[in-house]
Formats: C-alpha cells, sequence, structure tokens
C-alpha cells in the first residue's frame, strides 16, 4: 500500500522505490545534507574504504573535530586511524608529508589555513615539488584540508583567504568546493589523487544545507578534479565563481533575472588545474566576464582568469573589459558592519554585472 | 740457519698440529733455503705498523683469476710445479708433473692445504722483484712455516655470513647495490669456502702475533703469503659513548670480520673519491649550483648503514652523496645526476641535493624540514607494522630548529620508531656551534629522548651505536637520539674555502689524526687483516669506478627538452602547463 501512494505521489521515484522495496512515505532520492556532513560521510567513505587512509590534526578526534567536521570518525576508527596532534602544525604537517612518502595516504587539518602558514613550507617544498625533483620517483598521496577564507567576526589573523597562495604553486592541486554535493565528491577525489591536494573548506558554509542528487549518495561518487560546473545557464553575463562566493552569485542571478538579465553561473570547483575551457565556452557565448572571490584582489584568482581570457581565444568575443569582484584590500576588520563591508555582497556582484553590461 | 728451520717446524707443528709432507722433500727445500740464505746478508724484517710497508710484493695483476704457472726458474729442482692461486679449489701436487692440473682440493687434507698456500705464495712470490732467495725459498713452503695462522681445519666460514645482505629491492630504481656491485667479495673470502680459518681473536691490548722476527727466513715467507694467511676477524675497543637518560650504551668492542673491514673500506673510498671528483667538477664548472662534499664524514653513512638494513628507512638534509650511495645509488647515477644529465638518479630534474632511492628520502634543502619527514615515515613503519625503522639525520646547524623540538614531541609521545642523528661537524655552515647553540651537547637536546654521542670519525662505533638505536626502536621503547662528532674536510659548500672561520691546522690536525678511512686501514693492517697491497688494489679499482663515472657524467646528454614538464603529478591523465608565453603549450605526462 505504502509503495502504491509513493507511485502515484512522485512518478519519477517510482521505479526506484519499487526496486528498492521499502515503505516510506516521502520521496527517497533527494536528502538534504549539510556541508559539514558530506564532508564527515566522505571522510568516514574513504577511511572504510583504504586503509592506508587516515586523519591527524588538531582536535580532530576525541574533541570531534574543531568544527565538527570529523565527529564520530574517532570513535569508530580508533587512535591509530584518527590522530590528535599538539598544536604544531608544522612538525605535524611534516609528519603527513612523510608518512605520505612511505606509502601511507593522510588527510593533514588545519585548523584554519590561516595556521597552515607555520607549515607552508612543508606543503610546498616537501609535498609539492617532490615528485617533481624525484623525477617521479617519490609521490606524495597527501591532502590538506581546513576551513579558508572570511569567517564571522573573526578578524584580520583568522580570516585570510589562501586559494590564490596555493594555486600559485605548480605540483599541488588546489581545490574549492561550494555545496554540499561538492564537498562530498570533491574530497573523496581529493583523497584518491595520488597527489598533494590542498582542500579549501568554509567554515560559513559548514552550517548549511544542500539538496544532494541520488548519486552523490553513492560510495563511489567522485566530481573530477579539475572541471568547473555551470551552476546555472545564461546569455547575457558570466560570473565565475568559488566557494561560498558560489551562493551570492547565484542569489544576485535570481535578483538580476527579475531585471532580465540572465547570467551563467560558474562553480570552478578546482582553483588549480584551473578549468580555463569552461570559462572561455561560456565567455564565447555572453561576451562578458566578472570574476567574484572572496580574497584580495592582488594577484587573486580573479587576475589569474583575467589573464588567461587576455591570452585565450575568448578575448576577441569579449564586448566589455572582464572585470574582478573581490574583497577589500584591506587586513579584515573586526567590527561588524566593517567586516561586511570589506568582502563582496550581493549589491556589489549586481551593480558590476550592470557595470559590465552597460546598463 | 737450521735452527732457524727447526724451529719454524717445532713452532708450526705444536700450534696446529698439521700433518708434514714428507721429510724427504722437505728436508730438499730447506737444503736449498739454507744455500740461498748463505747468498744473501741482509734481510730485514718488515716494520709491522709501518702504515705503508714497501711493497714487497708486487701489486697481482689479476688476483682472482687463475694465472698462468709460474716457473721456478731458479730452483735448481727436478720437481717442476705449477702453481695456481688459492682463488680455486685446485690442488697443486708438488711432485706432479707440471703442466697437470690436480683434482679439487679435499679440506680434508692438510697437505693438500699447505699446498695450496704454497701456489699461493708461489704465485705472490713470482710476481715481487725482490732478492732471488725469496722465490727459492718457496717450495720451503711445502712445510707450513707460519706459526701463526695456518692451522687446523676448522669449519668453513660460511661465504654467506659474509655477504653483505642485500634487501631484495623492486624499487622504480634499477640501481645496484653499492655494497654488492662496487664491492665485491675480496679474493680472500673465495678461499672461505674450503679454506677455513680458526677464529681468532684479537684486541688492540694485546700483541697481535705477528711471526718473530728471528725467524727472518720464515718471517719473509709469511709476510709472502696471501689471502689465506690473513685474519679473519678481530675485536676493537671502541670509544664509550656518552650518554643521556639511559642506563646502559652499546659496547665497548666491535668485531669487525674481514670482509666487512674491506668492505667498509671500500665504501668509505668510494666516497671520498666521488666526493673529491665532484669537488674537481665543480670547480671545471661541469657541476653548477649547490654541492655539499661529505669528505671527512664516510664513516657516519657507512657506520649508520652497517647498523641498518636496506629495508630500514634514512632520511637526510643535503649533504647527501655518501647516503645516496650507502642506500643503493651507484656511482654513476650519483655524478650524472650531480651534473645535470638524464642518466642521474633524478634524471637531471633534482641535482645534488634532491636525490632518491627506495627507502631513502633524499636529499632534503630546507634545513630541518627533513625531520618531521622522517618522523613521518617512522609513523608509516609502525602503522603498517613491517618493523622498519626511520633514521632521520641533521646537523649541528639544524639542531636549533624549532620542527626539530616539533618532531621529538610527536615521536616520544607516538613511540615512533624514529633514530634522529646530529651529524655535529662543528660547524653549521660558518657559524661554529659555540656560536649557534646555547648547549650544544646536542645528544642532550632530545630532552626526555635518550641520547647517545658517538665518535663520529670510527666506523665501528657508529655501527655499534647505531645497532644500539635500532635495537631500542625496534623493541617499541619510541625515539632515540644520537649525536655523531665528526668533520667535514671541505667548506660548507663549493662557494666556501672553509678557511675563514676556522683554522688550515684545525682541517689538517684532523686530517692526520682522525680521518676515517686511515683509521680503518691501520686497524685491518695491524691486525694483519689485510694487505697493504690488497687496499691499494681497492684503491686503483674505485679510482677507476669513479673516473668511469667521471666519464659517464661528463659525456651522457642533459636531459631531453620534451621531459620538462613531466613528472608534475603522479599517476594522471597528460596535462597541458603553459610555457614562457601564452602561445607555447607544453605537455606534462606523470
Amino acid at each position: 500500500m505504502a509503495s502504491l501512494r509513493c507511485f502515484l505521489r512522485s512518478g519519477k521515484n517510482a521505479v526506484s522505490a519499487v526496486l528498492r522495496r521499502e515503505f516510506h512515505r516521502t520521496p527517497p532520492a533527494a536528502v538534504q545534507v549539510t556541508v559539514r556532513d558530506a564532508l564527515n560521510q566522505a571522510m568516514d567513505e574513504e577511511l572504510e574504504r583504504d586503509e592506508r587512509v587516515f586523519l591527524l590534526g588538531e582536535e580532530v578526534a576525541q574533541y570531534d573535530g574543531a568544527y565538527k567536521v570529523s565527529r564520530g570518525l574517532w570513535k569508530k576508527y580508533g587512535d591509530k586511524r584518527i590522530i590528535d596532534t599538539p598544536i604544531t602544525e608544522m612538525g605535524f604537517a611534516g609528519i603527513a608529508v612523510g608518512a605520505a612518502m612511505a606509502g601511507l595516504r593522510p588527510i593533514c587539518e588545519f585548523m584554519t589555513f590561516n595556521f597552515s602558514m607555520q607549515a607552508i613550507d612543508q606543503v610546498i617544498n616537501s609535498a609539492a615539488k617532490t615528485y617533481y625533483m624525484s623525477a617521479g620517483l617519490q609521490p606524495v598521496p597527501i591532502v590538506f584540508r581546513g576551513p579558508n577564507g572570511a569567517s564571522a567576526g573573526v578578524a584580520a589573523q583568522h580570516s585570510q583567504c589562501f586559494a590564490a597562495w596555493y594555486s600559485h604553486c605548480p605540483g599541488l592541486k588546489v581545490v574549492s568546493p561550494w555545496n554540499a554535493e561538492d564537498a562530498k565528491g570533491l574530497l573523496k577525489a581529493a583523497i584518491r589523487d595520488d597527489n598533494p591536494v590542498v582542500f579549501l573548506e568554509n567554515e560559513l558554509m559548514y552550517g548549511v544545507p544542500f539538496e544532494i542528487s541520488e548519486e552523490a549518495q553513492s560510495k563511489d561518487f567522485v566530481i573530477p578534479i579539475g572541471k568547473a560546473k555551470i551552476e546555472r545557464q545564461g546569455k547575457h553575463i558570466t560570473l565565475v565563481s568559488h566557494s561560498r562566493m558560489v551562493g551570492l552569485c547565484l542569489d544576485a542571478a535570481a535578483v538580476l533575472a527579475k531585471e532580465g538579465i540572465e547570467c551563467e553561473v560558474i562553480n570552478m570547483r578546482t582553483i588549480r588545474p584551473l578549468d580555463a575551457e569552461a570559462i572561455e565556452t561560456s565567455v564565447m557565448k555572453t561576451n562578458h566576464l566578472i570574476t567574484v572571490e572572496g580574497g584580495w584582489p592582488q594577484f587573486g584568482v580573479g587576475a589569474e582568469i583575467l589573464a588567461r581570457l587576455m591570452e585565450g581565444p575568448a578575448f576577441n568575443y569579449l564586448d566589455a573589459p572582464a572585470v574582478r569582484v573581490t574583497g577589500v584590500d584591506i587586513p579584515m576588520p573586526y567590527a561588524k558592519i566593517l567586516e561586511d563591508n570589506s568582502i563582496p555582497q550581493i549589491k556589489d556582484i549586481i551593480f558590476s554585472v550592470k557595470k559590465t553590461l552597460n546598463i | 740457519m737450521l735452527t732457524i728451520i727447526s724451529n719454524v717446524l717445532r713452532g708450526s707443528a705444536s700450534r696446529n698440529g698439521a700433518e708434514l709432507v714428507s721429510e724427504s722433500s722437505t728436508l730438499r727445500y730447506v737444503l736449498q733455503l739454507l744455500a740461498v740464505q748463505s747468498e744473501c746478508a741482509n734481510l730485514t724484517a718488515p716494520h709491522d705498523h709501518d702504515p705503508d710497508p714497501p711493497s714487497r710484493l708486487k701489486d697481482p695483476q689479476q688476483p682472482h683469476s687463475p694465472s698462468v704457472s709460474l716457473p721456478l726458474t731458479q730452483i735448481p729442482s727436478n720437481t717442476p710445479v705449477e702453481y695456481k692461486t688459492l682463488g680455486h679449489t685446485d690442488v697443486v701436487s708438488s711432485e706432479a708433473v707440471a703442466q697437470e692440473e690436480s683434482s679439487v682440493m679435499s679440506s680434508g687434507s692438510s697437505t693438500s692445504e699447505e699446498l695450496s698456500i704454497v701456489s699461493l705464495l708461489t704465485e705472490r712470490i713470482s710476481e715481487r722483484q725482490k732478492p732471488v732467495f725469496e722465490k727459492i725459498i718457496s717450495p720451503v713452503i711445502d712445510v707450513p712455516p707460519s706459526p701463526v695462522l695456518i692451522t687446523v681445519k676448522s669449519p668453513a666460514t660460511s661465504l654467506v655470513e659474509l655477504t653483505p645482505v642485500v634487501a631484495n629491492s623492486s624499487s622504480k630504481v634499477t640501481s645496484s647495490d653499492p655494497l654488492t656491485s662496487s664491492c665485491p667479495l675480496p679474493a680472500g673470502s673465495i678461499l672461505g669456502l674450503d679454506n677455513s680459518f680458526p677464529e681468532i681473536t684479537h684486541s688492540l691490548a694485546e700483541e697481535t702475533p705477528l711471526p718473530e722476527p728471528q725467524l727472518a727466513g720464515a718471517r719473509v715467507v709469511v709476510s709472502a703469503r696471501t689471502y689465506a694467511d690473513f685474519t679473519p676477524q678481530a675485536t676493537f675497543d671502541i670509544k664509550k659513548c656518552d650518554l643521556h637518560k639511559l642506563e646502559d650504551g652499546p659496547p665497548l668492542q666491535a668485531m669487525l670480520t674481514r670482509e666487512e673491514g674491506l668492505q667498509y673500506y671500500r665504501t668509505m673510498q668510494t666516497m671520498r673519491r666521488m666526493e673529491l671528483k665532484a669537488d674537481q667538477l665543480y670547480k671545471q664548472k661541469i657541476i653548477r649550483g649547490f654541492c655539499h662534499l661529505y669528505d671527512g664524514q664516510e664513516a657516519c653513512a657507512v657506520g649508520i648503514e652497517a647498523g641498518i638494513n636496506l629495508s630500514d628507512h634514512l632520511i637526510t638534509a643535503y649533504r647527501a652523496h655518501g647516503y645516496t650511495l650507502t642506500r643503493g645509488g651507484t656511482v654513476r647515477e650519483i655524478m650524472a645526476e650531480l651534473t645535470g644529465r638524464r642518466g642521474g638518479i633524478a634524471k637531471g630534474k633534482g641535482g645534488s641535493m634532491h636525490m632518491y632511492t627506495k627507502h631513502f628520502y633524499g636529499g632534503n634543502g630546507i634545513v630541518g624540514a627533513q625531520v618531521p619527514l622522517g618522523a613521518g615515515v617512522a609513523l608509516a613503519c609502525k602503522y603498517l607494522g613491517k618493523n622498519e625503522l626511520c633514521v632521520c639525520l641533521y646537523g649541528d646547524g639544524a639542531a636549533n630548529q624549532g620542527q626539530i623540538f616539533e618532531t621529538y614531541n610527536m615521536a616520544s609521545l607516538w613511540k615512533l620508531p624514529c633514530i634522529f642523528i646530529c651529524e655535529n661537524n662543528k660547524y653549521g655552515m660558518g657559524t661554529s656551534v659555540e656560536r649557534a647553540a646555547a648547549s650544544t651537547d646536542y645528544y642532550k637536546r632530545g630532552d626526555f629522548i635518550p641520547g647517545l654521542r658517538v665518535d663520529g670519525m670510527d666506523v665501528l662505533c657508529v655501527r655499534e651505536a647505531t645497532k644500539f638505536a635500532a635495537e631500542h626502536c625496534r623493541s617499541g621503547k619510541g625515539p632515540i637520539l644520537m649525536e655523531l662528532q665528526t668533520y667535514r674536510y671541505h667548506g660548507h659548500s663549493m662557494s666556501d674555502p672553509g678557511i675563514s672561520y676556522r683554522t688550515r691546522e684545525e682541517i689538517q690536525e684532523v686530517r692526520s689524526k682522525s680521518d676515517p678511512i686511515s683509521m680503518l686501514k691501520d686497524r685491518m693492517l695491524s691486525n694483519n687483516m689485510a694487505s697493504v697491497e690488497e687496499l691499494k688494489e681497492i684503491d686503483v679499482e674505485v679510482r677507476k669506478e669513479i673516473e668511469d663515472a667521471a666519464q659517464f657524467a661528463t659525456t651522457d646528454p642533459e636531459p631531453p627538452l620534451d621531459d620538462l614538464c613531466n613528472h608534475i603529478f603522479y599517476n594522471d591523465p597528460p596535462l597541458e602547463v603553459r610555457g614562457t608565453n601564452p602561445w607555447t603549450k607544453l605537455k606534462s605526462v606523470s
């Protein structure tokens, strides 16, 4: 009886409902998952899948993670695989890299990427460059993950975006997910990747729920690193963004749609290697480009995208100069009003779109 | 003279109880000896402790291969004898017709042993350029003249034990292990199969029982002997190690077998020559950039490797050529890497500081960064449960780095099987230890980690300490720290002459008093574990190997430009890399 009701209510799920032979009232396909839980699931699944995978970082074990991302993992996997470290980033990042060299697959968590600066030598000189320096003898399969960029009220030393810094270096892959599906698929891909991957999360996104597709719930769901996704189709202008700013772009696009401006929103997903092709294809369609990011403008992600556009085939398709919407070029202040005005807001995006389109 | 001979006979009879050959032949030879002896007035015994005694034997050209028979032309004997090198188990019958080869030597026959010794001796003697009588003496060796070394049958020393243990390497690097390739077992060990030597333990405290001077004739004969006569192993006193948070330290005595000694000698000499060659090539501008030379510190690398297995792991800083060698790299690969050629161990892409082999993680340019890496390797060893450990080296300059203390903390907390080794060569670049460290007791700097201070110029001391440390780690007690007190002859790198912050006299003093290779050589020679000629022969071989390697390193082509962008990512599909301008798209494969 229940399955009949299912069938009547949502035809598209009928087959799956019948095949699964479950009796439940709600359509099973789309599930609401927060980014935090998606990350947790990804790590859980990968820890289960490969014995060599382990997690180390500050407070990841008994504290369940500083932001609760690794909740439950220590209880499930124990001390050997979920390791609490002392507050010694350079030391434990080096240990993680050494373990990767010797055959394990560590996930090294930085409580925020600001602290990764303590260990940046290990990330760049010991992890990123080693495969090249050894001419292919010594791979380093490691993931460095943690929250990146601005949070809320944490002030200057805890709000820097490191996407540009890490993306500068060959030998690293730099990934920046936006929603839950991104988070899960990309983290799984990063853990399975045999190369050093810097996985930039966002603290403000942790608690945001997203609908996650059927496919994304599978244990083998992996999003390829290096491929951007078009979140919203459009024809007047292309908005390229990563991480939390993708959400803002979509919100701005919704507002602009009411005025008849159709924005194409691209979620970069991976910063390095950059999916220039996706951006170029889109620009060749819309003829206008804006990049949106939370980090500082000088030598930032947007700067790189614009440079590539200039050097590539899409330049000829631009009807207006491509511009960047970025964080303000200052250390992050504390007071709410100041902080709010230090990072792009929806109104800034809308303003820039209209300027670019000369509206 | 007769008394001499009879003493010899009596001495040998009492010492070894071996059978004597037939009286008649003995007598004949004795008479011949007498005849000759009377002709030659001066016979001085060689100086035992002369570090470079005048060679009374010409260097054998091919000691390992069978030689043509050497007729004893001076001997008016009616027993033409064909003598062959004792590298083979052929035996020569003294009474036999000249050109016949006799049967395989049986280990049960003392006669055959003596004869084989005779043959060896003849081989040696015939190549000498010395007085006639010495050649004539050779037939006397029918009688076992040596009171010392040729003795009763004892179970043949297993050649297997003497072979260096080489872990089976299935790595991507197909480099041969230097311990087998560049250090072939010396001829002496070939003897080991059938010629068995009793275990004689010598200690530096006692006089090594070399033949007595009054048995001049016999003495000459003894010294003219070959591999059969050498002491198979000896025990040496080594310096006591200073201890920190340890009850007991490494043993105060180290046993060295002849084979080990020759192997260490060869490896150290290879290292020394290789570094000096690199110096030369750098001055010719064939090597560029950084070149940090290891000469003076050879005992550290060789001693450490002798204390661990190839299945263990090792990581060091930038003064890494020596370790690349002990860890499985060949001289050719190392030198070609220094000159940046495609035959280099990292295909020319790494250079001096970035050489890797299986279970050897370089070669690291950032001072101190290798220490956490090493602890990470140790973590993996513990995690994977393979009873391996990681040796993690750093210098006195790096010892003050914060990340090293972070590593001590974590290694100790998690009981990682890690041996931290500080190679204290007294200078961190140009800064002496007194000017850089508030506490120069580097072995104590681990605080809660037990430590030892070791004489790093003595390969045996390093080996014993490493074995002790390895035992500590493998038994699950956690990390341990070793400070090796050593010295580098060159400056910090090739751009540093090395004399602005230290005196030439200091360098000279260390070179003359504590050189690791000389120390080993002296030990071996004074205990009759090797002959001067043998060591010289090794030197010649090493020199040749280095020359060949240098030749290769200077003539091998540079890496192809196609290789420029390769090896960015592992196990990835090919990707496009931007060149120097937007129109240049280069290809990168894994």
